[in-house]
């Protein structure tokens, strides 16, 4: 028997030298947890799993034999195809051995977040992903709310058969790309579960000023804040000295939740005792602008946010960076000088005292 | 905006029973219609109540400040540095209460002929900064010298063998009112030193705040100041001396004998004097006196400012808060290295975001200048408010003893309720009476005078005066007003409200100037003066209408400060900025609302306060 580090890894385990083993996706939240950053937890199931799953199954050389039988030109060969193996996957069961590993490390999971059967997303994560010219981002399924063991290897499978899907399978012909050379991992990460969340971003999109952090914050997911439904509580932080600046509490309407029966995302009103107050303690803030400068520091440009307050992880780590990507607004305006250059000190003293002070 | 907010000048009438104030006041800074032209320029100017030196109304004989940076100020702004749009202050007096407003330059050809002459002036005392200042300094020590060696002593019934024997050729008389034209004539030129750099340093920071504004318009004004703002400040001395006395108490062993409040300072000293340990710290605390205990209780802009060396028992009675907190196991020193790297942090940081290299050219210039100047902007206080003040004030009293000697006052502090002017005439009528051997005049007209005086005087102090008169302009240049007053938009809009409020009871907002940032909930304690700090309690609010150095102790004790008048620049920001305290100054009025004992919430992010009523 090998060893668990080649089937499973946790996200702390994983960065970009694990690419082969556990895909773009998961090595880049390994390489945001190495900046500090915290993601939710979770864990990688490794693309050596997926070829001793195929292995043990005994389903590789079918598969490949299907495959072959796939014409370029035929869409329909390419969909029927993609329909028999995706099937044959999701119907082979998985070894006791490979489900011992990922079984435990979901227990694990649960009990780090102090939840039993934790609500999970479960994600493909291509090795083939960051190649350029080929990229198959977005490609493979993700399955959100998923809970208990069942459901997860259940979806695991699900992820390892989206490798399959007629498009993936059409994509690859046409680029020459071998069938076989593409492997897949899975991540297995924790649902936010926000008791508030927001977006931030790491200057101020009202003025532009870079030495700021921009938060609003809702009760509930991100949803409300992202579409506007909401006016959110915002904070404005000093990047420099991690102080608020200005805080402006709004009367919070709704917020959006998970039915607990349904795990379907809903809509609530705000319990009318919490629709005035700070959705987020000024410790809390502070700390996420302190997060959202070791993004902007790691990604080297002022960047857009998605975070989350989590119900359920206990201690520091309760809040949780959903999604990041660079900031565009005032990014991407034209880079002009503040002051218009002079020789001296006193000449811009000369040219202020000019202008004045406008009073209105 | 030309709509009319505020009153005009004009308008103001006369409180009932003060009939006739004016004569308490120079004649030239009252409001007139008598003039068209005169009374038009006042009715288009906009006067604000200068609250943040007078929180009360003048005394006839402590205007003399306000006579001396009237004319300081403005010369140095339109006849010595010609700032190109910028001419003086000009002043007015209502009711008691100063009223100033910034003269600006006008025509536009006339700013651009004096840009050039600006540029060669200002640009050598900034070339020649250090320089300047050193000749500065060695000025200021020089005329603190020859008020501290001024006599002003009683005059004899027959003058000293040693008049005749020495030729001396002049009496007693003489050199009462000699001495008496030089003490004000110091007083004037110490003044004139005063502004010699204020201006062209405010001017240097407020283009820094105008540059890191513009290019971070989230920046918090106190950031900018602590970009610039000196670490050893001279004002910091006297405090830290304070410190070093109840250290050396403790170490000596002596903490016993300094005891409470409850003791005077001349029962410790002479207990003191008893153990060879006792002597030693009584040794110590001589030597802190000269020249630390010149500072003022107050601002030391009025005669009242008594100094520590005027109360021995403020500055001991400081000594017992810090010994306290050091058997507390708290430490009472200034974090130095603390500050030191904050402010290196905030300079590298900003500089850092800056996006292109002509603003990190600008900013190293602007800073670097500011950098430069700033700590005359800090310092030169302690040298002309606190010290020449605190020796000038008792100067003066010892010419209201001569005067009390002779009848001419009932007490010696009556003496504040004679204009300076009115003094040397009434020293004339006294010394001519002494010289002929008869009685003089004065007994007979200035003490009911001075009756009648402290009647108005104490009609005007009952009085709230109006925050400003006339008209707001579009656009204030003149350096000073902006960084001292904070004349803005923003400080108007406030003011024009405060103007509405009928009744201070009902009041439940005030706002001023974020000075230092947090949030703060508590108990308010309203202190007129630093008399009343005994009255304060652990974790309270102090509210007061400003405080100053000798304040210091104090900010151990409490969780935030109020102040009525003050900018971004005033003590109580700096010194709350860095116990890293809320405070919200300027709120003009805080110490007429705010009531002791009141539940007020202090956000000094924002420079609100909330009241709880």
């Amino acid at each position: 028997m090998e060893k668990r580090y080649d089937y499973v890894l946790w996200f702390e385990e994983c960065d970009l030298k694990s690419i082969p083993l556990v895909g773009g996706k998961n090595a880049s939240l390994g390489e945001l947890l190495k900046a500090n950053i915290p993601v939710p937890p979770g864990f990688a199931i490794t693309t050596r799993t997926y070829e001793r799953f195929l292995e043990q199954g005994n389903i590789k050389k079918e598969m490949f034999r299907i495959l072959k039988s796939v014409k370029t030109d035929d869409v329909e060969s390419g969909e029927k195809a993609s329909k028999t193996i995706r099937t044959l996957i999701e119907s082979t069961p998985i070894s006791d051995d490979l489900q011992d590993y990922i079984c435990e490390f979901y227990r694990r999971l649960s009990k780090k977040c102090n939840v039993p059967a934790v609500p999970a997303a479960v994600r493909s994560s291509a090795t083939a992903e960051d190649l350029p010219g080929a990229s198959f981002a977005g490609q493979q399924d993700t399955f959100l709310w998923i809970r208990g063991v069942d459901g997860i290897l259940n979806h695991v499978k699900k992820c390892w058969s989206s490798l399959f899907t007629a498009r993936a399978i059409y994509y690859r012909a046409k680029m020459g790309f071998p069938h076989d050379q593409v492997e897949i991992s899975v991540g297995v990460q924790k649902m936010a579960n926000a008791w508030t969340a927001g977006v931030m971003f790491t200057l101020n999109p009202a003025t532009g000023d870079r030495s700021t952090i921009a938060i609003d914050a809702n009760f509930g997911f991100g949803e409300s804040v992202v579409s506007g439904e909401c006016t959110p509580d915002n904070f404005i932080i000093n990047k420099i000295t991690d102080e608020i600046i200005k805080k402006s509490i709004s009367h919070k309407t709704i917020l959006y939740t998970r039915d607990p029966e349904s795990h379907c995302v809903i809509k609530q009103s705000v319990p009318s005792e919490r629709t005035d107050i700070q959705c987020v303690v000024d410790k809390d803030a502070i700390a996420l602008a302190q997060i959202g400068k070791r993004i902007e520091k790691h990604y080297g440009k002022p960047m857009d946010i998605e975070w989350a307050i989590d119900k359920d992880t206990p201690g520091k780590a309760k809040i949780m960076i959903l999604q990041s990507r660079p900031e565009t607004v005032w990014s991407d305006k034209k880079i002009e000088p503040v002051m218009k250059a002079r020789s001296s000190a006193l000449e811009h003293i000369c040219a202020g005292l000019v202008t004045g002070k406008k009073v209105n | 905006m030309a709509d009319n907010k505020f009153p005009s000048p004009h308008e103001i009438e006369a409180i009932p029973g003060t009939e006739g104030w004016e004569r308490m006041y120079p004649y030239h800074y009252l409001f007139t219609t008598k003039d068209k032209e005169r009374k038009e320029y006042e009715k288009n100017a906009f006067w604000f109540n200068d609250a943040l030196h007078y929180p009360e109304p003048m005394y006839p004989f402590d205007i003399i400040w306000d006579e001396a940076w009237f004319l300081a100020l403005s010369q140095f702004n339109t006849r010595i540095f010609m700032i190109p749009p910028a001419l003086g202050i000009d002043h007015r007096i209502i009711n008691g209460n100063v009223y100033i407003t910034p003269v600006p330059v006008t025509d536009p050809e006339e700013v651009q002929k004096r840009i050039p002459l600006f540029m060669e002036r200002a640009g050598y005392y900034y070339e020649n900064w250090d320089k300047l200042h050193d000749q500065w300094e060695k000025k200021m020590k020089g005329i603190i010298s020859d008020i501290e060696n001024l006599e002003i002593g009683p005059l004899p019934e027959m003058e000293d063998i040693s008049v005749v024997k020495n030729g001396l050729g002049t009496s007693s008389g003489y050199e009462l009112l000699k001495n008496y034209d030089k003490l004000i004539d110091l007083g004037i030129r110490c003044w004139q030193y005063h502004f010699e750099f204020l201006n062209l340093g405010y001017a240097s920071y407020v283009t820094f705040v105008d540059f890191c504004t513009k290019a971070f318009p989230d920046i918090p004004l106190q950031k900018i100041t602590q970009m610039v703002a000196g670490i050893d400040v001279i004002l910091y001395r006297p405090d830290d001396e304070l410190k070093k006395l109840a250290k050396l108490a403790l170490e000596l062993g002596i903490d016993p004998q300094i005891g409470s409040d409850a003791k005077d300072v001349e029962t410790v000293i002479s207990e003191l004097q008893g153990s060879e340990n006792g002597k030693k710290w009584i040794t110590a605390w001589d030597e802190a006196k000269y020249p630390w205990f010149n500072i003022s209780t107050g601002t030391g802009w009025y005669h009242q400012d008594l100094s520590w060396n005027d109360n021995l028992n403020v500055p001991l009675s400081s000594i017992r808060i810090y010994i306290e907190k050091i058997k507390a196991g708290k430490s009472i020193d200034r974090p130095m290295e603390k500050i030191k790297e904050e402010r290196k942090k905030l300079i590298t940081e900003y500089r850092e975001l800056l996006t292109t290299d002509e603003d990190r050219q600008t900013f190293d210039q602007l800073h670097g200048t500011s950098e430069l100047v700033f700590p005359y902007v800090e310092n030169h206080m302690f040298y002309v408010e606190h010290w020449f003040h605190s020796v000038f004030w008792n100067k003066m009293r010892n010419v209201a003893s001569i005067m009390k000697e002779h009848q001419f006052i009932k007490g010696t502090e009556d003496i504040w309720y004679l204009s300076r002017s009115e003094i040397k005439e009434a020293l004339w009528d006294l010394v001519t009476a002494w010289a002929t051997g008869t009685k003089g005049y004065g007994p007979l007209h200035w003490p009911e005078e001075i009756k009648w005086r402290k009647g108005v005087y104490k009609k005007f102090k009952e009085n709230r005066p109006v925050p400003a008169v006339g008209t707001p302009p579009e656009v204030i240049a003149e350096p000073f007003t902006i960084v001292l007053w904070g004349i803005t938009n923003d400080s108007m809009t406030a003011w024009a409200k405060l103007k509405e409020i009928g009744d201070p009871d009902k009041v439940n907002e005030l706002e001023g100037f974020a000075g230092s940032p947090g949030v703060v909930e508590g108990i308010a304690r309203v202190c007129r003066s630093v008399d009343d700090i005994g009255d304060l309690k652990e974790g309270e609010i102090l509210v007061a209408p400003t405080t100053s150095p000798s304040w210091a102790p104090v900010f151990q004790k409490i969780k935030g400060v109020v102040t009525d008048v003050g900018g971004i620049m005033c003590h109580a920001a700096i010194v709350c900025r860095e116990y890293g305290m809320p405070a919200v100054v300027g709120t003009g009025q805080g110490t007429a609302i705010i009531k002791s004992g009141m539940k007020i919430t202090l956000n000094g992010d924002t420079g609100k306060i909330n009241i709880e009523r």
